[in-house]
């Protein structure tokens, strides 16, 4: 309770109960110090400890035995006179009254003693025992307790009891004795476990011997008694799970129901598991999971066997099958036989050899296959989701049934590799595919195609003369040209006009018509092709579209497979959109390398980097900083755009343009049939500067001439391409390109250039200018490469651009006609493009070569004289001035010589710098 | 293992000791101990105040000539460290060390780690000199790259060939680089070109030293068949070869004003000079 007094004490909540308030004036009590506190019991008498060994309470008054108020032992009485009622005391008589007090030594308490306890106790005890009795070492034991004590009654007995029942019996109807016997009566099916009919019979007659009040009729109150020693290691009473039972476990258990309606009928059969009263029976198929003392579950783990299934077709069994028909013995024989040949192992127990073999599975074949099927899983590209992306993901779904649809069409083979990708389901790659053009700047594109068109026309006009010659009319030259395409392009068709390529795509209108003819190309009409041409257009203007088209269509083919080779795609990861990589870019391992063996030290083999010193170092050293504000230390890195083929092709722009230069001279020379034969001066005197004295270097070097002489000839590239197209055949247009492509130089051609020795003249002169062609390019392309690696490769895209388109032109009619044509390719050609490549006409070539050859070697004579003059004169100027005098000295014809060499020299001067 | 300075020479060795000797007169001076493995290269401040060593167990210690106490030990390589060097005014010790990097190691303050580390080398580095404002560093990875800290460019010449061992002529315009390849190149400073190239000697497996002579008229470098081998350094003939010994000359010192050269073969020093030639 809370007393709550004043009004502050309101919200205070106390709990228990508040102490009475001391009387004023008294003492306040000791507290009873602990050894003084005592124990009485109900009498007042004192009650003290002793302790557990002294036996607890004490016994009488203070454990005095004998004193006036304490226990007294009972005398001896002569049992004379009372014999009669002697009586035997009981430890009763020796106990004090409180010891049978409910918490004494032996409380008087009226309680149920074990044969009128509870039923639910008695149940307990007997499942049990049951447990036990199977548990037990000696299976049953327990079934003979229960046959010597009566069994506890319980209510349920006592009903039985009473509707007449007696101990010992069984339940049921009565029987006789002699149909009890005859239980495992065929007419009956057996269900659950069979035991083997000798056990069975055994068992029924011990419980006959033990159960002699069982003679009467009433059905035999057993248990059956599992004898089966156990023979497995599995747990006691534990059976596996049967496999039927996994398998059909709700037909099984329909089985068990079944049966289970006819089970009063069948009470006493042995092997009926659910019979007498619920008890349990030894052979339970229980699995672990259901206690002890828990009341069965039968549905849980149902025992079931295999043995429970006929293992024999019913049909069979009366007689074979035969209903009724008795098949000649010989037939049987036969059929046995024919079966022992099948099986011939040792038959299990309780098995039979099947009498019939099992139906064969019936096999059904596959379905047919469409025609067109493809066992390609083709995924659709997942587009994550998001609002931009809907519009593709729409327009994806859309596409893709048209899509799939064309390229069931194409043979697998055919398909390129972005088609593949995407029937693979595969990302597409990242930006646009690597066509040659698209890499190109927008200038370099646009002065492609001028330079290209203008080409055609020449070759148109060229051509159209001649045309006259094989066919008397235009359409059916063009048929025929369209036909030479056809086979030109052959396989590549199919991957041509894909549509990543877009060779027009500046000028939509040609694009589409260009993608319309690519098409109709690949389905193989070539007579309607002029239909998609442009109609506004002239006869001829359509011609050289087509004409356009048609190598628009290879190149695309012939510059992816040229550009594959050439790009490496992911030297760095492809997400990252910005790389950090050094600012200044070391040069190549292999240029150098090369430059080594050269024995070209300086500009080949050296690097420069800006470099950041620390600023104590400096402070240490003595030294201004060179970068005071800079705070970078060591090589200065730069965010740089990730490695795309953007960031070089600005940079071997001018090399186009010298190599223009030279190429317009040397048309010009060629024009002009004088064939210069590239230098062997160049070699020869770079062997005598090598060979001069180490002194003349250190000279140079100290007078710090411009240290770039150690270059080989530029402008003999161009005459070494002459050359070279001269000697290849015409027809391989690829095999150029490729040629071209591998221009890197190999060692052995450096050494076999540069190490020969000036005597050997020029005997092969062919030779020579493909030896020469090579390590030249070679120079151009280091010269490119010098600040950046692709560029090299750009340049030569770009060569491969102009060879691809120029090599498809059938015939060369004269030189003049081709001076005129490079000389309107003028700018952008880079030199291989020159008259060599068109120069089809080997005959007369031959013939140019030997005037050459003839004529060089007179030139080199003179030539010889004049350079060893220069080359006096010129020493003191530095080397590389020599140089180029050397080269013009050498390329240049005695009569434009002079005219020449300030521009040749310049433009290697340019070129060197570079 | 024979850096020179004037009038003393150091030698390190296997021992993990350095020593200070007197090399005309042949006497020990002193022994400096303190490096857990074999001391790969030691040099001299320009004061002879104090000396710095370079060892196998990753270090790089600088002594006090005087007490022999080391006074600081860098520890910051990753690897053996090969060589070391002090800059002119002994306030930078500048060590190269097999893990691809020169470090350049403060003397004057007590920082731990270096000034600055350069790790441009993609290999071992070799040999490390300096001079006033530059630092010259050969890798086997084949390269001479010299860190010109007043022009704040760092120079990288190819050679093509493990290099042994790099070094200043005397004038400042050439750098000698020797390599595996059994060559001595001559390079121009300034361009990178190669102007002289000698052969005769032997050097494929060794770090073995060349040296520049005093007044840059020949060019020396050991080799293996125990000779040392000097060339003319402007006609790049054949000048000299002494036989030191018959073992591998492993180090080669010249010493800087005098026509003076200390070879070490097989655990010995040999003092070389000229007949005429006067101790001041």
């Amino acid at each position: 309770a809370a007393g709550s007094s004043g009004s502050d004490e309101d919200e205070l909540v106390s709990y228990g109960t508040a102490l009475q308030p001391l009387p004023e004036g008294e003492r306040l009590k000791k507290p009873v110090p602990l050894q003084e506190q005592t124990v009485k019991d109900a009498k007042g008498r004192y009650q003290r400890f002793h302790g557990a060994f002294t036996g607890g309470f004490s016994a009488g008054y203070f454990n005095t035995v004998g004193t006036k108020e304490g226990w007294a032992p009972s005398t001896f009485v002569s049992s004379r006179q009372k014999r009669a009622d002697r009586t035997v005391l009981g430890p009763e008589d020796f106990m004090d009254e409180e010891d049978f007090s409910e918490f004494g030594i032996a409380p008087k308490n009226i309680t149920t003693t074990d044969d009128f306890a509870s039923k639910a106790k008695d149940r307990i005890k007997e499942k049990a025992r049951q447990i036990a009795g199977v548990v037990a070492t000696i299976p049953g034991i327990t079934a003979f307790d229960d046959l010597i004590g009566p069994s506890k009654i319980t209510v349920g007995v006592e009903l039985l009891r009473k509707m007449g029942w007696k101990e010992g019996q069984g339940i049921g109807p009565r029987v006789k004795r002699k149909p009890c016997r005859q239980k495992p009566d065929p007419a009956v099916k057996v269900y659950g476990c069979a035991l083997p009919p000798g056990l069975s019979a055994g068992s029924e007659d011990e419980e006959d011997e033990y159960q002699p009040e069982n003679v009467t009729f009433a059905p035999k109150d057993i248990m059956p008694v599992d004898l089966i020693p156990k023979e497995n290691v599995h747990g006691l009473g534990y059976k596996g799970l049967d496999p039927s039972q996994a398998l059909f476990g709700a037909s099984g258990r329909g089985h068990l129901n079944l049966f289970a309606g006819d089970s009063e009928d069948t009470s006493n059969l042995i092997g009926d598991l659910r019979h007498s009263k619920g008890r349990k029976l030894g052979i339970t198929g229980q699995a672990f999971g259901v206690g002890a003392l828990e009341e069965e579950d039968d549905d849980i783990y149902a025992t079931e066997t295999l043995s429970k299934y006929d293992t024999i077709l019913k049909d069979e069994e009366p007689g074979d099958g035969f209903y009724g028909w008795t098949a000649p013995k010989q037939y049987k024989a036969n059929k046995r036989s024919e079966r022992e040949v099948k099986y011939t192992g040792i038959i299990l127990d309780g098995f039979l050899l099947a009498s019939k073999s099992s139906t064969p599975s019936k096999v059904y074949p596959p379905p047919p296959l469409p025609r067109n099927y493809r066992p390609v899983h083709y995924f659709r590209p997942v587009v994550a989701d998001g609002n931009e992306n809907y519009r593709l993901q729409k327009a994806l779904e859309e596409s893709t049934g048209k899509l799939e649809r064309d390229m069931r069409q194409q043979s697998r083979h055919a398909l390129n590799a972005s088609q593949r990708r995407e029937q693979l389901g595969e990302t597409g790659l990242k930006g646009p595919a690597p066509s040659v053009l698209e890499y190109l700047s927008e200038k370099d594109r646009e002065r492609l195609k001028k330079v290209k068109q203008a080409s055609e026309q020449k070759m148109k006009a060229k051509i159209i003369p001649q045309e006259p010659r094989n066919s008397s009319c235009q359409p059916t030259s063009l048929d025929g040209a369209s036909h030479k395409w056809l086979k030109l392009l052959g396989p590549q068709l199919a991957n041509a006009g894909s549509s990543d390529f877009k060779p027009f795509a500046k000028n939509p209108e040609k694009q589409k018509r260009y993608e319309i003819f690519v098409r109709s190309l690949k389905q193989g009409e070539k007579d309607t092709l002029e239909q998609y041409l442009d109609p506004n257009t002239t006869e001829w203007e359509r011609e050289r579209e087509q004409e356009e088209f048609f190598r628009a269509a290879m190149f695309y083919k012939s510059s992816s497979s040229a550009l594959s080779s050439r790009f490496t795609r992911a030297k760095y990861e492809d997400d990252v959109d910005k790389v950090e990589v050094p600012r200044d870019q070391e040069k190549d391992i292999d240029d150098k390398e090369t430059a080594v063996k050269m024995k070209m030290f300086g500009k080949l083999t050296r690097d420069k980097f800006e470099w950041h010193p620390e600023k104590l170092l400096c402070r240490r050293f003595n030294v201004p900083d060179p970068y005071p504000e800079s705070s970078i230390v060591g090589l200065p890195k730069v965010k740089r755009d990730k490695y795309s083929v953007f960031n070089f092709l600005t940079v071997p722009e001018p090399t186009t343009s010298v190599t223009q230069a030279t190429n317009e001279k040397v048309q010009q020379s060629n024009s002009l049939n004088k064939p210069k034969k590239p230098s062997r001066w160049d070699v020869s005197d770079k062997e005598k500067e090598k060979k001069d004295s180490i002194s003349e270097f250190i000279s140079l070097a100290r007078s710090k001439a411009d240290a770039q002489q150690q270059q080989p000839p530029v402008p003999a590239t161009e005459e070494g391409r002459t050359g070279l197209s001269e000697s290849l055949p015409t027809e391989a247009a690829n095999e150029d390109k490729d040629q071209e492509e591998e221009s890197r130089p190999s060692i052995d051609l450096f050494k076999a250039i540069f190490t020969s020795s000036s005597d050997e003249k020029s005997s092969s002169s062919e030779e020579e200018s493909e030896e020469e062609e090579q390590p030249a390019t070679s120079v151009v392309d280091s010269e490119a490469t010098k600040q950046v690696d692709p560029p090299g490769s750009s340049s030569n895209v770009q060569e491969n651009v102009v060879a691809t388109t120029d090599s498809g032109v059938p015939l060369l009619p004269t030189s003049k006609q081709e001076l005129d044509a490079t000389e309107e390719f003028g700018p952008k050609l880079p030199p291989a493009f020159s008259s060599g490549r068109f120069c089809r006409l080997l005959i007369k070539r031959e013939k140019q070569r030997k005037n050459r050859q003839k004529q060089k070697t007179k030139r080199e004579h003179k030539h010889k004289k004049e350079k060893k003059k220069k080359h006096k004169k010129q020493k003191t100027k530095g080397k590389h001035k020599n140089k180029g005098s050397e080269k013009d000295s050498s390329s240049d014809t005695a009569d434009s010589s002079d005219s020449d060499t300030d521009t040749t020299g310049l433009a290697a001067k340019e070129l060197l710098r570079r | 293992r024979v850096p020179v300075d004037g009038n003393y020479c150091l030698t390190c060795g296997s021992d993990k000791t350095l020593k200070l000797w007197n090399p005309h007169k042949g006497t020990a001076l002193r022994s400096y101990q303190g490096h857990g493995y074999e001391v790969l290269d030691a040099a001299g401040s320009f004061d002879n105040g104090h000396l710095c060593s370079c060892s196998a167990d990753k270090t790089v210690a600088l002594w006090d000539v005087a007490t022999g106490q080391v006074l600081r030990k860098y520890r910051g390589h990753a690897g053996k460290v090969n060589c070391v060097q002090f800059n002119e005014e002994a306030t930078i010790i500048v060590s190269g060390s097999i893990d691809s990097t020169v470090r350049c190691w403060d003397c004057r303050s007590r920082r731990p780690d270096p000034v600055q580390v350069l790790d441009e080398a993609k290999d071992g580095v070799s040999s490390v000199k300096l001079s006033s404002h530059e630092i010259l560093s050969g890798s086997v990875d084949g390269h001479v790259r010299r860190y010109d800290l007043r022009a704040g460019q760092l120079y990288c010449d190819y050679v093509g060939s493990p290099i042994t061992s790099v070094c200043f002529s005397k004038d400042g315009q050439c750098t000698l680089a020797a390599s595996l390849d059994s060559t001595l190149r001559l390079l121009d400073k300034d361009t990178g070109e190669l102007l002289g190239e000698n052969k005769g000697h032997r050097s494929t497996t060794y770090r073995l030293d060349c040296v520049v002579s005093e007044q840059d008229t020949h060019v020396g470098c050991a080799s293996e068949d125990g000779h040392v081998y000097f060339w003319d350094l402007v006609e790049g003939s054949l000048a000299r070869s002494l036989p030191v010994g018959r073992g591998v000359v492993q180090s080669l010192s010249f010493h800087p004003t005098l026509p003076c050269l200390l070879a070490a073969t097989e655990g010995q020093v040999q003092l070389w000079r000229e007949d005429s030639f006067q101790e001041q």
